[in-house]
């Protein structure tokens, strides 16, 4: 395999932000018939190295040869014309538009446009790889998976042959993760070049051939995938040996904290998310929450914190000291007012739990802006809380006045999850803490949950990656179409048995 | 692939800030440059003389001063009025409409009430009437955005049509003598209602009270709790709601002030120096104002800047077009083409230009 020519070779490739280098003499070579897991935390310079392949950015310094030729790719158009395509971690599709017009459009082929001789190209297309796509099906009518599958149809329909996919599975169940794998085998057997980037060391194990670890905007070497393990891999990506076992302290003294009953709510279109809801979460234990994406855990999350119209049920909040408190019809600020510590880490980092364009003291003040009297706000305790969080939770920030936006993922989530723990809360909400991070800030943020869980708060831990809610739970709700479709103990079920009841309700008699 | 663009566009990382303000200060050389290349080619002026005839235009003599102060205090005012209103992401282009309905409500009370209360309550009454005609005009629109999420733009706007027509009604009503059409100065004998002038200086009160105003919005948008929240729930009304700041209030709550200002300006216009109303008393500073706040960034000491440029741009291109007896649209050419520039100046700001160098090399020189 080391004897063929690549398919791509980067020589040297250098790309600077302003200050930041985010790739520094990078050496990388792609193969056909390959896949080529491209592993690195986050801001070490992935994404950026495969932008330049696209043609996205512009690399300031290397080369870049293609069949052991010299090219220059200033455009996607270009990186099309040399085979080369990207499934990007945010899809660009048009919703509106059926699947075959997202497909071909910004095409420039000759003569009239025919979207029937498109359609069958990509019913062609779909055949060969084992693909489910309905050229006519409109994009907003799609899931998640669906739509990747049609970015993925966009590429090859482009002609490419080296595949470049951006943390393709963040968005997948355990199944669809299965398909997706099964049909970048296909392309490998087939003979075209895949890179994946991800996080995920499992799927770096089951899918590559072969590994490349960025650090730091540096390339740290190569390897063949089962000339190695999780443990070397993390470690070359991290700089330094790391543990790779989630804590998972027995509960202390659990006692009622939340109960939720009869949860039902609509959104605004009127479409039922939640269907009579019922669950109880303890202090001092991680209750969590799984499920395929979309199917409720934002309503569920959203309607105990306040945010979200509920159409019947109750949300009874218990307090240490017994008494009890109706949290549903309130409003944050309302069941804030009633002493009710509630913190809750969105979904939707800059859409919700944070301003972008504020620096990070501004962010602070958020939840505590209104204290104090008279009509001018305090910056002095946000910023000391501020720079506080910076040096616990080691931040990576030019300093408290940096806009949050310009921070990267993890340090983002340090900021927003930092914020919300330092209200000392009662009930912790997280939705989907760790996505988007890297190893490092990843095991951060649950270090910080399980401390939570230890100093008594009820933490409700919405997550996507089912090996961590394996390890990380005491107990696990499992969702499936905004019915509960049951509640397991953490210690004692298996992966399997928590895939079947995402998909299935109650997970039961599925004969596989 | 030789076919592709011989330049490419990319976002630039924060400059440091001489670096902007030398590209701004680019950016007007540069404009002078092509409005002198304009002005010979079009004209044949020495292009020296005709900016030397717009300085004096502006600034030529005591009385040309005081008067471009005056224009400055009342375009910051209707800048400072719009100016939470759009932190807020509320696109109010409602202020002519404010600021109409505003001189409206201080013209009845000067006209109505000239000589039945004694001066002070008179004016009293005026302030009063002035800032809430203003604060209602913005208000109704911001009502319909809190409830049922309405289209702000063009509520705001058509509003602006209404007080017009409001306005030419009244004045029809009003007019003085019969038949005129207009209504004339108010109460000129007894001067009821005008607002006391200090010293020899006709427009002195009005340029002490829109700087106090700076001040006050300043301090306002950046300090206070109301500031923080119009910011947070212009940059993200779901985080707003996250952390419990009830939205619809705040929008209801800023844009009653934004009409309130606009109607300080209608107030100083009529009270302070017009002493009459017209339909075109506000002169589509309701719009200019619009410009002046996006030039600023928002910042109402910028906006002293970004009013001043515009208000001595104004007043230099009457004065050529006077002075040689040119058409009145070529000094609006002037003024366009420095607008564009400057304006044009901030995409620079922001974004970076890469070349491509002959050789294909891959080399690029940055600009």
């Amino acid at each position: 395999m080391e004897n063929k020519t690549p398919a791509v070779a980067m020589r040297d490739i250098t790309k600077t932000f302003g200050n930041i280098v985010a790739n520094d003499k990078v050496w990388l070579d792609i193969y056909r018939g390959e896949i080529l897991a491209l592993l690195g935390e986050n801001g070490s310079g992935k994404t950026t190295l495969m932008n330049m392949l696209s043609g996205i950015y512009f690399p300031d310094a290397g080369t870049i040869s293609v069949d052991g030729k010299e090219v220059v790719i200033r455009s996607p158009r270009d990186a099309f014309a040399l085979g080369i395509g990207m499934i990007h971690q945010h899809f660009k599709l048009v919703d509106v538009f059926t699947a075959a017009e997202n497909i071909v459009l910004g095409l420039k082929e000759g003569g009239k446009l025919d979207m029937k001789a498109a359609a069958a190209k990509i019913r062609a297309i779909c055949d060969t790889y084992g693909f489910d796509v309905d050229p006519d099906q409109k994009v907003y009518d799609m899931s998640v998976s669906q739509k990747q599958t049609v970015e993925i149809v966009k590429v090859l329909y482009r002609g490419a042959d080296i595949l470049i996919l951006d943390e393709p599975t963040a968005v997948l169940t355990p199944q669809e993760t299965d398909k997706l794998f099964a049909v970048l085998r296909n392309m490998r057997s087939d003979g075209k070049a895949v890179v994946i980037i991800t996080h995920k060391m499992h799927e770096v194990e089951d899918l590559s051939d072969r590994v490349a670890v960025l650090r730091h905007g540096q390339f740290v070497g190569d390897m063949l995938t089962k000339q190695t393990n999780a443990q070397e891999m993390t470690n070359m990506m991290v700089g330094h040996a790391v543990t790779l076992n989630i804590r998972r302290p027995e509960p202390k003294n659990p006692r009622k904290r939340l109960e939720v009953k009869n949860l039902t709510v609509r959104n605004v279109d009127g479409i039922v998310k939640l269907e009579d809801v019922s669950f109880t979460a303890n202090s001092g234990e991680i209750l969590g929450v799984a499920g395929i994406s979309g199917c409720g855990q934002k309503e569920l999350l959203e309607a105990i914190a306040g945010l979200q119209p509920v159409e019947t049920g109750s949300v009874t909040y218990y307090e240490p000291d017994g008494g009890a408190e109706e949290l549903l019809g309130k409003d944050p600020l309302a069941i804030a007012e009633k002493g009710v510590v509630l913190s809750f880490v969105p979904e939707d980092r800059l859409g919700m739990g944070l301003v972008g364009s504020m620096d990070l003291t501004d962010n602070m003040m958020l939840r505590s802006f209104r204290r104090g009297k008279g009509p001018f706000v305090d910056r002095k305790s946000p910023k000391k809380l501020a720079e506080q969080v910076v040096a616990d939770l080691s931040v990576n920030t030019p300093g408290v006045s940096t806009p949050v936006r310009r921070l990267s993922g993890g340090n983002v989530q340090k900021v927003l999850v930092g914020r919300e723990i330092a209200a000392a809360p009662t009930v912790l909400l997280t939705a989907y803490a760790v996505r988007g991070l890297d190893i490092g800030a990843s095991y951060t943020i649950y270090d910080l949950i399980n401390q939570q869980k230890e100093a008594g708060v009820a933490v409700i831990y919405v997550g996507e990656d089912l090996d961590v809610l394996l390890e990380l739970s005491d107990r696990i709700l499992v969702l499936c179409g905004g019915k509960v479709s049951g509640i397991v103990d953490g210690r004692r079920t298996s992966k399997r048995e928590v895939g079947l009841m995402m998909t299935k309700l109650g997970g039961g008699d599925a004969n596989e | 692939m030789n076919k592709e663009s011989r330049f490419h566009i990319s976002k630039r990382k924060a400059l440091p800030w001489y670096k902007a303000w030398a590209i701004r200060g680019a950016a007007i050389v540069l404009a002078l440059i092509v409005c002198a290349l304009i002005t010979t080619l079009a004209t044949g002026l020495n292009p020296l003389k005709v900016y030397g005839t717009m300085i004096q235009g502006a600034l030529g003599t005591p009385r040309k001063v005081w008067t471009l102060m005056q224009n400055l205090a009342i375009l910051l005012c209707i800048s400072l009025a719009v100016t939470p209103a759009f932190r807020m992401r509320f696109w109010n282009i409602g202020a002519e409409g404010q600021v109409l309905i505003s001189a409206l409500a201080c013209a009845a009370c000067m006209i109505l009430l000239g000589d039945k209360v004694p001066n002070a309550v008179l004016i009293l009454i005026m302030i009063a009437a002035s800032v809430a005609a203003g604060a209602i005009w913005a208000v109704i629109p911001a009502f319909f955005k809190a409830k049922f999420n309405t289209n702000e733009t063009l509520f705001t706007l058509m509003m602006n049509y209404v007080a017009t027509q409001l306005v030419a009604y009244f004045v029809i009503v009003w007019e003085v003598p019969k038949g005129a059409g207009k209504i004339g100065i108010i109460n000129q004998s007894t001067q009821a209602g005008w607002l006391p002038q200090i010293g020899d200086y006709k427009y002195l009160l009005n340029i002490l009270v829109v700087a106090v105003l700076t001040v006050l919005m300043y301090v306002y948008l950046n300090y206070t709790k109301h500031g923080y929240e119009i910011a947070v729930v212009g940059e993200s009304e779901r985080t707003a709601r996250y952390v419990g700041i009830k939205v619809e209030k705040v929008i209801i709550r800023t844009l009653l002030l934004s009409g309130a200002v606009c109607g300080v300006a209608g107030l100083l216009l009529v009270g302070g120096t017009d002493h009459t109303v017209t339909t075109t008393i506000a002169g589509g500073r309701g719009f200019t104002a619009v410009m002046v706040s996006w030039l600023a960034k928002f910042n109402p000491i910028g906006m002293i800047f970004a009013s001043l440029l515009l208000v001595f741009l104004g007043r230099g291109a009457s004065e050529i077009s006077t002075v040689y007896g040119l058409n009145n649209s070529f000094g609006d050419i002037l003024t366009g083409v420095i607008l564009f520039f400057i304006i044009g100046s901030e995409f620079f700001i922001n974004y970076q230009l890469h070349f491509r160098v002959k050789a294909e090399k891959g080399g690029e020189a940055n600009v």
